[in-house]
């Protein structure tokens, strides 16, 4: 009886694993990869960088985590932390979900922003995150860029942006796609302003971002296999009946295309963050 | 003619294929159009028209979207949908006009960005991003009017302007009402309603604050002419410096936030 009940534990276990997706990674002590399809220990993952270590599929990360991995501890101070949308267009049930979406998630918005160190040079950062209307670009994450944006620009501080956004955030409209030109407009003038913009691609960066901040970096870099472009493949493939080549639209293929400088995995992205910095120590920034 | 049309007729109205394209405006509002082609990189896109014309004598820079009113006009013209070379071809055009101070006329019209492979290849995300910074900053007025249907990133390519103006029938949105239906109703059919809800007529996005005015459609190519050459009068009048300041705030006063602890629904 015992013995059975295990198996009926174990067999539940596995059964919850195999229908765990990786991004899904914080339920239960196992995930199994997306790509490679390998079960994997939570902690092992974690330990390393959340990238499999199997098959070197870089999962989604939280703002949080990122932020962990990239700036020096206890530099990091957040920016209009608070800022939350008005529902500019009214749209029915789009605070409710706003709500829910925030206490499942606890993060308050799609993109976090903020001042802090890397190897203890001074930086401003944005970090999308995913796990929140899939890092969707609505008026607060277009005023807390454009906001971050111009405080660089006051402390003349290099500027970088993570990006990941599946776009525009629908449920506001064309507020949503006026952030597009709003946070462009201010990537312009940091740009006269002869300062650094480093552009990070990760998985994945789509639609309104893609054609506005996200391409805008003095240099761009992306971690591997990041899906990156402007119209997302299920609507490439309706529009022109066929199949997308394997690999189409990934960092590879940007790069090969020329629309990104590097590709960097994400255990070498802070060293390499701090070497572009370096690099570009004793021009307008003021490090 | 004082029929009430609700949003989702407008967008039957705004698609019209005889309804008036780019060319026609061209035609009936300016002179001596002087068509220019190519982006000097890749191609020429025949769904963005560029040139140089003059309006009541003043020289102007004039680009649009060109849909076709046939099957046949709009293979050619690839149905209004621009690939990077178009937007690139625009931009070129536009930097030419503040080389030779000409103000500069726009006009929306397109379902969207191409959405194709070689679109993706030849980098249709960064052409638009391109040119939403570099509109910001061109140093001679810009007048966006939207004609027909404006879709998306691919209409916002080339709207970024001192003013923009809208016909009373036109559209401008961010994804079609259909699109929207489909992926936050999880139901096409729903079209008619998501056109009401996405505010996309020229009246819910003047109200918005998107747009600075309504042109009436009785008297089309007139009252279009009229409304341009008044508000390039206006413009003219600024310094090179404040038009490009009442630019950035233009839009940077869209959609702020509010700042507070809590989310209330």
């Amino acid at each position: 009886m015992i013995i059975d009940k295990i198996r009926k534990v174990n067999s539940e276990e596995t059964t919850r694993v195999a229908n765990t997706k990786a991004s899904d990674m914080m339920v239960g002590k196992w995930i199994k990869c997306d790509n490679c399809k390998e079960i994997l220990y939570k902690d092992d993952v974690k330990e390393n960088y959340s990238v499999c270590p199997n098959c070197g599929k870089h999962f989604r990360l939280s703002s949080r985590r990122r932020i962990k991995q990239i700036i020096d501890d206890g530099t990091f101070i957040e920016l209009m932390e608070n800022l939350h949308t008005t529902n500019p267009i009214n749209f029915d049930g789009y605070m409710q979900k706003i709500k829910s979406t925030s206490e499942k998630t606890k993060i308050k918005e799609g993109v976090k922003t903020g001042l802090g160190k890397i190897n203890g040079i001074d930086v401003a950062i944005a970090v999308m995150d995913g796990n929140f209307f899939m890092g969707s670009m609505g008026e607060v994450v277009g005023e807390k860029i454009t906001n971050l944006i111009e405080v660089a620009i006051e402390k003349k501080l290099p500027l970088i942006i993570f990006c990941i956004s599946g776009g525009a955030r629908m449920q506001e409209g064309m507020v949503s796609l006026m952030q597009m030109a709003k946070t462009s407009a201010a990537i312009a003038k940091f740009d006269e302003a002869g300062l650094l913009y480093i552009s990070v691609l990760t998985d994945p960066t789509t639609g309104g971002v893609t054609a506005s901040f996200a391409s805008l970096g003095d240099i761009i870099l992306a971690e591997p296999g990041a899906l990156i472009g402007f119209a997302g493949p299920r609507v490439i493939e309706q529009t022109i009946k066929q199949k997308l080549p394997e690999g189409f639209q990934r960092s590879e293929f940007l790069l090969e295309h020329g629309f990104i400088d590097r590709i960097v995995e994400r255990k070498n992205m802070k060293e390499e963050l701090y070497n572009i910095l370096k690099l570009h120590v004793g021009g307008k920034n003021e490090n | 003619m004082k029929t009430k049309m609700n949003s989702w007729d407008k967008v039957l109205e705004a698609r019209k294929p005889l309804r008036p394209k780019t060319l026609d405006y061209i035609e009936n509002i300016f002179d001596d159009f002087t068509e220019l082609h190519g982006d000097r990189l890749y191609g020429d896109d025949k769904s963005i028209i560029g040139g140089i014309a003059t309006i009541d004598g003043i020289p102007v820079t004039v680009i649009g979207e060109q849909k076709g009113k046939t099957t046949n006009e709009n293979m050619l013209r690839n149905f209004g949908m621009p690939n990077p070379e178009g937007y690139r071809k625009a931009l070129r055009l536009m930097k030419q006009a503040e080389k030779f101070n000409r103000p500069i006329i726009t006009f929306i019209d397109t379902p969207g960005a191409y959405p194709g492979i070689g679109a993706e290849e030849r980098g249709q995300g960064e052409a638009i991003a391109r040119n939403l910074l570099e509109m910001s900053k061109l140093r001679v007025p810009i007048i966006c009017i939207v004609i027909g249907e404006g879709s998306s990133g691919g209409a916002l390519a080339i709207g970024v302007g001192d003013k923009i103006l809208m016909l009373e029938n036109s559209i401008y949105s961010i994804l079609s009402p259909e699109g929207f239906a489909s992926i936050l109703y999880k139901d096409s059919n729903l079209y008619k309603e998501a056109a009401d809800k996405m505010k996309i007529t020229a009246k819910d996005l003047k109200e918005l604050g998107i747009i600075d005015e309504i042109i009436l459609e009785n008297d089309i190519f007139n009252n279009v002419k009229k409304s341009i050459l008044k508000n390039l009068k206006q413009l003219n009048k600024l310094s090179v410096d404040i038009l490009l300041e009442n630019r950035y705030n233009k839009f940077r006063k869209i959609g702020k936030g509010v700042e507070k602890d809590d989310i209330t629904e």
